[in-house]
C-alpha cells in the first residue's frame, strides 16, 4: 500500500462530497484525509483526497469517480511535483517548568503557540505529513492532550492550473 | 434549510389531492390547448419571433405541468407508475395527456421492471413514476436491476415538500441517498424552474454512454408551486462526456492481434445490442471466421444458428465456448463486462490469452481481467473500425489459419453438445418445455425469464436469432423479474408474442401484475415452469450441501399441496389458464397458448423437480473443472493447443 494524494475537481452542488466518499466506501477504502473547498471558479469546488491503496485498485476507483456527473477532473498529485500541506492544532502539556522546553521546539518547527493558560499550550502548525509527524514526536515527551488535523490539501508545482484544463477539455467519462 | 420561505399550504400538505386541482385545471384554459403541447410551444415560438424578445421567458404553469410537458418533450410514450400523497400533483396533469400513457401497475417494483422491459424491448428509455417513501423505495430493486443490466430508466419520484425534509416527515424517504450506489446518475429538484432541464439532462444520461437509471425525486412543493416552462433539448455537462469513438491506433492494433491469431474467439456482450450493433458484429464474424460466443446479455446478439457460434461462455455455458476462451490465444471481447459468471476464477482465466477488450465504460476496462489492448468505445463504431482495419490486414497477407483450431472446437462441440436427459418416471423435463416454446413461438418472439433453472434454460434451449427478443435480469439476478418485464415489452411491442418463462418461486413475487395487464388489454403468455422448488437453490443445495433442501420447497407441484393453484389464480386475474403435466400434451398446450391473443394466458408446466441445469462451474473455481454433468467433466489435455 502507497499513499496517494487525489485532487478532484466538482460541480459545487449539494451530494457530490457524498457520491464521492460512497465510491471509496463502496470498495472498502479507507480515506486518510479529505479537504473541500471552493476554488477561484464559483461553480468548482475542489477535493484533495489522501488515501492508502495499491496502483491498481487505486485505478479503478479513480476511473469510478470520473464516471460521476459532477466530477470534473481527478488529478493524482505527485509529491515531488507538487506542494502539499496540512494544518494541524496540537494542545500540549506545559507548567512552569516544561513551558521553556515546549517553546523551543515550536520555535524549532516554526510553529505558533495560539493559546495559554498556566499548565498548557495550544500549538498551530502547517506543515507536510513528515513535519507533522516529527513535531508530534518532539512534543510527546511533554504529554500530547489533543490533536486535531485538518485534510491535507495539495497543488501542483509551476504555472499550469488544473481547474482550467478541467473546464476546457472533456474528462473520459462513460457515465 | 435554505428554503426561508414555508408556504405551508404548497410544502406539507398531508395526502390531500385538492389542493393541487384548482391551480391545474385553471392554468390550461388560457392556452386552450392543454393536451396538445406541440402546437403551444408552436404558438410560444412564432410569437417569440414575431415580438422579438431577446430571452424567451417560458409558460407560466405549475411545477407538475411542467414535468409532464417535460416528459412529452422528451419523447417520453409510456409510464409505469402507482400515484401517492407527493406525486399526486403530477398525476392531475398526466390525465390530460395524449403523449404520454400512464399504466397503472399493482406495485412499484413491477413498475420499475416494466420499465426495464419496455426498454430493453425497443431500444428506447423506459420511465416510472412513484410517491415519496414507501413507492420509492419499492422501484429500487427495479433501479439496481436495470442499472446493473446498462438499461435505459429514468425514474420520477415524489418528495415530502422541500421545507420538511429532513424532518421524518410521513411517507419521507432519502431516495436519492437510497440509490446513489445503485444509479448512474440522480437528482433532487427542489426548484420547479429546474425540471425541465433535469428531465432533459435525466434522459440524456440515462440514455447515452454506458446506459442506465437516473432518478429524479421531485418535492410536492416543486410540483405544486407556480413556475415557467421552457423547453431545451441542448444539454450541457461538463462532467459527462462518454467517450463513443476509439482509438483508430488501438482497433488497427487489435486488427493486427485478430489477423494473425491462432486460436481467437470474440465475446459478444450486451453492448452489442445496447448500441445497435449487431449488423457490424455479424460482419466481424464472416470476415475473421473466428468462433463467437454471446454472454447472458448479449444472447441474441449474434445469431445461435450461426456456424460460428459456439453458444453461452460462463458458469452454465457450453463447454466449447468455456473451453475455447481457456484455450484461446487471443480474446476480442466487445460491450462486455467479464461478470464472474463468466470469468470464473479470475486467476485461471484464460490463461494462454492476449485480450482486447472494448467497451463504453472505461471503468470496465481492466476491471476484472486485465487487457493488452483497451478499447473505449461504442461497441457499433468500434466495430465499424475493426472490421474495415482487418481487412486491411487480410489485404496485406496477414491472416492465420484457423483449421487446426476449428479441429479441435468441432470435437468439442462433438462430445459436449447441449443436453438433457428425460426423466424416467414419466415426468415431464423442463427443459422440453423451454425448447419446445422456443421451436412452436419462432425467431420474433420476445422470451423474457424471472432468474434461476428455467432462466439459464430458456438462454441454452431457445433459438436465439434476433436481437432485442431476450430479455431477462443478467447482473442483479431478480427473482420476480419475468411478468412485469414481460408487460412493459408486450407495451413497447404490441404485435410481437411475448412469452414470460418463468419458475413458480419467480412468479409468485410478481404475479398480481396479470392484473395490470389484464386490465389494459397487455397479453401476455406466461409459462410457469413448476418444479414445486426454488430450484436453482435446491440444485446448489443438492451439489454443495449435502441435498439437505432447507426452505426451497414452494409446494407447487404435481402431489405436493399444490398452493396456490395456478390455474385458479391465473382465472382469478382475467386469464386463461391451463395445465400442462404430461409429456404429450406440451406442444398442443403451447399451440392453445399462441392462438390466444386477446388475453394473458399463464400455462402451469407440471415438470420434473431434480433437473439440473447442466453444464456448470461451480462457484469460485476454475472455468477449466467445468461439468458436464453431475461428476462428470470433460477431459481436456492440458498440454494441448
Amino acid at each position: 500500500m502507497t499513499r496517494h494524494t487525489l485532487s478532484v475537481l466538482v460541480e459545487n452542488e449539494p451530494g457530490v462530497l457524498t457520491r464521492v466518499a460512497g465510491l471509496f466506501a463502496r470498495r472498502a477504502f479507507n480515506i486518510t484525509t479529505l479537504a473541500v473547498g471552493p476554488t477561484e471558479h464559483p461553480e468548482i469546488s475542489r477535493m484533495t483526497i489522501v488515501v492508502d491503496v495499491d496502483k491498481h485498485p487505486l485505478e479503478q476507483v479513480t476511473k469510478q469517480l470520473n464516471k460521476l456527473v459532477q466530477v470534473l477532473k481527478v488529478v493524482e498529485l505527485e509529491p515531488d511535483s507538487s506542494v502539499q500541506r496540512q494544518l494541524m492544532l496540537v494542545k500540549v502539556r506545559a507548567d512552569e517548568l516544561t513551558r521553556a522546553g515546549v517553546l523551543e521546539v515550536v520555535t524549532l518547527f516554526r510553529a505558533h503557540v495560539v493559546d495559554v493558560v498556566p499548565d498548557a499550550v495550544v500549538i498551530e502548525t502547517i506543515g507536510t505529513h513528515a513535519k507533522l509527524t516529527a513535531l508530534l514526536a518532539a512534543l510527546e515527551p511533554y504529554g500530547i492532550k489533543e490533536i486535531v488535523k485538518g485534510g491535507t490539501i495539495a497543488i501542483g508545482r509551476g504555472a499550469k492550473s488544473i481547474t482550467d484544463r478541467a473546464l476546457d477539455r472533456p474528462k473520459p467519462t462513460a457515465g | 434549510m435554505a428554503h426561508a420561505n414555508p408556504s405551508p399550504a404548497a410544502l406539507a400538505q398531508p395526502a390531500s389531492p385538492q389542493p393541487p386541482a384548482p391551480t391545474t385545471s385553471s392554468v390550461p384554459t388560457t392556452n386552450t390547448a392543454p393536451v396538445s403541447p406541440a402546437s403551444v410551444a408552436a404558438v410560444t415560438t412564432s410569437s417569440v419571433a414575431a415580438v422579438d424578445v431577446p430571452a424567451p421567458s417560458g409558460e407560466v404553469m405549475t411545477g407538475a405541468q411542467s414535468l409532464i410537458r417535460s416528459l412529452e418533450e422528451v419523447g417520453a410514450e409510456v409510464a409505469f407508475g402507482i400515484p401517492g400523497g407527493t406525486i399526486l400533483p403530477a398525476y392531475d396533469p398526466l390525465f390530460d395527456s395524449q403523449k404520454l400513457r400512464h399504466i397503472l401497475t399493482r406495485h412499484e417494483q413491477g413498475a420499475g421492471h416494466a420499465a426495464s422491459g419496455y426498454a430493453h424491448a425497443t431500444g428506447k428509455t423506459g420511465l416510472m413514476i412513484a410517491t415519496s417513501g414507501p413507492g420509492a423505495a419499492n422501484l429500487v430493486t427495479a433501479i439496481a436491476d436495470a442499472n446493473m443490466d446498462s438499461i435505459p430508466v429514468v425514474a420520477v419520484t415524489g418528495q415530502v415538500g422541500a421545507a420538511v425534509i429532513g424532518t421524518d416527515a410521513f411517507q419521507e424517504a432519502d431516495i436519492v441517498g437510497m440509490t446513489m450506489p445503485v444509479s448512474k446518475h440522480s437528482y433532487l429538484v427542489k426548484d420547479p424552474a429546474e425540471i425541465p432541464r433535469t428531465i432533459a439532462e435525466a434522459f440524456h444520461i440515462a440514455s447515452t454512454g454506458r446506459p442506465g437509471a437516473v432518478v429524479v425525486d421531485i418535492p410536492k412543493s416543486a410540483l405544486a408551486a407556480q413556475t415557467t416552462f421552457t423547453w431545451s433539448d441542448d444539454v450541457d455537462l461538463p462532467g459527462y462526456r462518454p467517450i463513443t469513438t476509439p482509438h483508430s491506433k488501438q482497433v488497427r492494433e487489435a486488427a493486427a492481434l485478430l489477423a494473425k491469431a491462432k486460436r481467437p474467439i470474440i465475446v459478444s456482450g450486451g453492448g452489442i445490442l445496447r448500441s445497435g450493433a449487431w449488423d457490424e458484429m455479424r460482419a466481424l464474424a464472416d470476415l475473421s471466421q473466428a468462433p463467437v460466443t454471446t454472454t447472458l446479455m448479449g444472447r441474441g446478439g449474434f445469431p445461435d444458428s450461426h456456424p460460428q457460434h459456439l453458444g453461452m461462455p460462463g458458469m452454465h455455458g457450453t463447454v466449447a465456448a468455456v473451453a475455447a476462451l481457456q484455450k484461446a490465444d487471443l480474446i476480442v471481447a466487445i460491450g462486455t463486462r467479464f461478470d464472474d459468471r463468466v470469468t470464473g476464477l479470475l486467476s485461471s482465466f484464460a490463461p494462454r490469452a492476449t485480450v482486447v477488450h472494448a467497451d463504453i465504460d472505461p471503468a470496465e476496462i481492466g476491471k476484472n481481467v486485465r487487457v493488452d489492448i483497451p478499447i473505449v468505445g461504442d461497441a457499433r463504431e468500434v466495430l465499424q473500425e475493426l472490421v474495415p482495419a482487418l481487412k486491411a490486414e487480410f489485404a496485406a497477407g496477414n491472416q492465420a489459419d484457423l483449421t487446426a483450431w476449428w479441429r479441435q472446437i468441432d470435437s468439442w462441440r462433438k462430445t459436449y453438445p447441449l443436453g438433457y436427459s428425460t426423466p424416467t418416471n414419466g415426468q415431464v423435463a423442463p427443459q422440453h418445455v423451454i425448447e419446445r416454446i422456443g421451436a412452436l413461438s419462432g425467431p420474433d418472439a420476445i422470451m423474457v425469464t424471472g432468474v434461476g433453472q428455467h432462466q439459464m434454460w430458456s438462454s441454452q434451449f431457445i433459438p436465439h436469432e434476433k436481437p432485442r427478443t431476450w430479455i431477462n435480469s443478467g447482473g442483479l439476478g431478480t427473482m420476480g423479474y419475468g411478468v412485469p418485464a414481460a408487460m412493459g415489452a408486450k407495451v413497447g411491442c404490441p404485435d410481437s408474442t411475448v412469452w414470460c418463462i418463468d419458475g413458480d418461486g419467480c412468479f409468485q413475487m410478481t404475479n398480481q401484475e396479470l392484473a395490470t395487464c389484464a386490465i389494459n388489454d397487455i397479453p401476455i403468455k406466461v409459462a410457469i415452469i413448476n418444479n414445486s422448488v426454488l430450484g436453482m437453490v435446491r440444485q446448489w443445495q443438492t451439489l454443495f450441501f449435502n441435498e439437505r433442501y432447507s426452505n426451497t420447497d414452494l409446494h407447487t407441484g404435481e402431489g405436493s399441496v399444490e398452493i396456490p393453484d395456478f390455474v385458479k389464480l391465473a382465472e382469478a386475474y382475467g386469464a386463461v389458464g391451463l395445465r400442462c403435466n404430461r409429456l404429450e400434451d406440451v406442444d398442443a398446450t403451447i399451440t392453445k397458448a399462441n392462438e390466444i391473443n386477446d388475453r394473458c394466458v399463464v400455462v402451469d408446466f407440471r415438470v420434473a423437480t431434480d433437473a439440473f441445469v447442466w453444464p456448470m462451474v461451480p462457484a469460485g473455481v476454475s472455468n477449466d473443472e467445468i461439468l458436464y454433468a453431475r461428476g462428470m467433466s470433460p477431459v481436456f489435455d492440458r498440454t494441448e493447443v
